[in-house]
């Protein structure tokens, strides 16, 4: 038997990151890097978060008003039109009372309804897996908003102004959670999460899902977590724990 | 024929005086505040004038589409150069007069860039918050 590293043994371990380049000598590609300027968004990443219910306080709103303040989101008090790209939602239990309260954002589907029945393909899925609304093609029409079955988008029904420089927005436009592409894009975490371990209960894991060495997979490979409505088969990159 | 002379004189003089008139007319328009690049654009000032609109529109679907990040063009890095800053507040690109809008309303261009887009750099917005 042979200890050659044959070619695909070299790809096989490019495509977890590592890369044994002579023996004891191993180059690792360190987790969430800054893509290079001009590279595109790479299809050997799936983003995705880990939340852990049960580090999730009902009273704490950090995570959602970490999102307001990063894309720009203004709080007009109207709750039935202002955007909203992440909520606290509250369930109990009714048989025994148990109770949970977690965020819930675009689960950034590997199916994405509502790429599905875009008329325009405003709504599109980027080559790392995140749900997005190309604004300059989207014409308003909100199949996507009523397709989607984790109510994630929102729709801006006025002018705006005062629009965070990484997230335009404009009337008419459909929008929702980004992941903080932009952020990503940059090597850092999204806005929710950071804010979630700085003010909350640290109860949100971002990383790469693609990646078996990330932390994100290592604890999913190991802990039982569960997707909202697993049952409809869109395959979210978005993962709970203790629901 | 000394008479025709000093007419024709007058006449000439005034047509290169129309003439310079017409070479100063056009937009005027705050210049770039930002030392970044050097003072000067991400292409010639020709080039710009000519192409601008081209360039951002194929920069902005390989930004969204496909997230390529820190190309040459980029609407970002206009607003960033260009917004004038007075008494400490930005001044959104298209305001009356400033860079973008002097342009536009000359030519009568109307462009609704900025009815998504953010008029104001990201560093001075994030300097207004703190404050």
């Amino acid at each position: 038997m042979s200890h050659d590293t044959t070619r695909r043994d070299l790809l096989k371990a490019a495509a977890i990151g590592a890369v044994t380049i002579a023996p004891g000598l191993t180059l690792i590609a360190p987790p969430a890097q800054a893509r290079a300027p001009g590279q595109p968004a790479s299809p050997t990443n799936r983003w995705g978060l880990l939340i852990d219910t049960s580090k999730c306080d009902q009273g704490c709103t950090a995570c959602v008003d970490a999102c307001k303040t990063e894309m720009g989101l203004p709080a007009l008090d109207r709750p039935a039109t202002d955007a909203q790209y992440i909520r606290k939602v509250d369930v109990r239990d009714p048989k025994t009372g148990n109770q949970h309260s977690l965020p819930v954002m675009c689960q950034h589907c590997a199916k994405p309804p509502c790429v599905d029945v875009c008329p325009t393909g405003a709504s599109m899925k980027r080559a790392d897996g995140i749900v997005l609304v190309d604004r300059h093609i989207c014409i308003g029409c909100r199949y996507c908003m009523m397709a989607c079955p984790y109510k994630a988008r929102s729709f801006a029904h006025e002018d705006q102004t005062g629009q965070s420089a990484h997230n335009p927005r404009g009337k008419g436009c459909v929008e929702g959670c980004t992941l903080c592409a932009h952020r990503i894009d940059a090597g850092g975490q999204p806005a929710c999460v950071e804010a979630c371990s700085k003010e909350g209960g640290a109860a949100m894991l971002f990383g790469d899902l693609n990646d078996p060495k990330s932390e994100i997979s290592q604890r999913i490979s190991k802990e039982a977590t569960s997707r909202i409505r697993a049952d409809l088969g869109v395959d979210p990159a978005i993962r709970y724990q203790g629901i | 024929m000394g008479v025709r002379a000093v007419l024709l004189a007058l006449v000439l003089g005034l047509f290169s005086v129309m003439g310079a008139w017409a070479g100063d007319a056009g937009p005027s328009f705050p210049k770039a505040t930002s030392k970044a690049l050097g003072g000067s654009c991400v292409d010639d000032p020709a080039t710009m004038r000519r192409h601008h609109f081209d360039f951002l529109k194929h920069q902005r679907d390989d930004t969204l589409r496909q997230g390529i990040r820190g190309a040459k063009y980029s609407l970002k890095e206009c607003v960033s150069c260009h917004a004038q800053v007075k008494d400490g507040h930005a001044v959104p690109v298209n305001a009356p007069g400033q860079f973008c809008a002097s342009c536009h309303e000359y030519a009568a261009v109307s462009i609704d860039c900025f009815s998504c887009h953010a008029t104001t750099p990201q560093h001075q917005q994030q300097v207004e918050a703190t404050r």
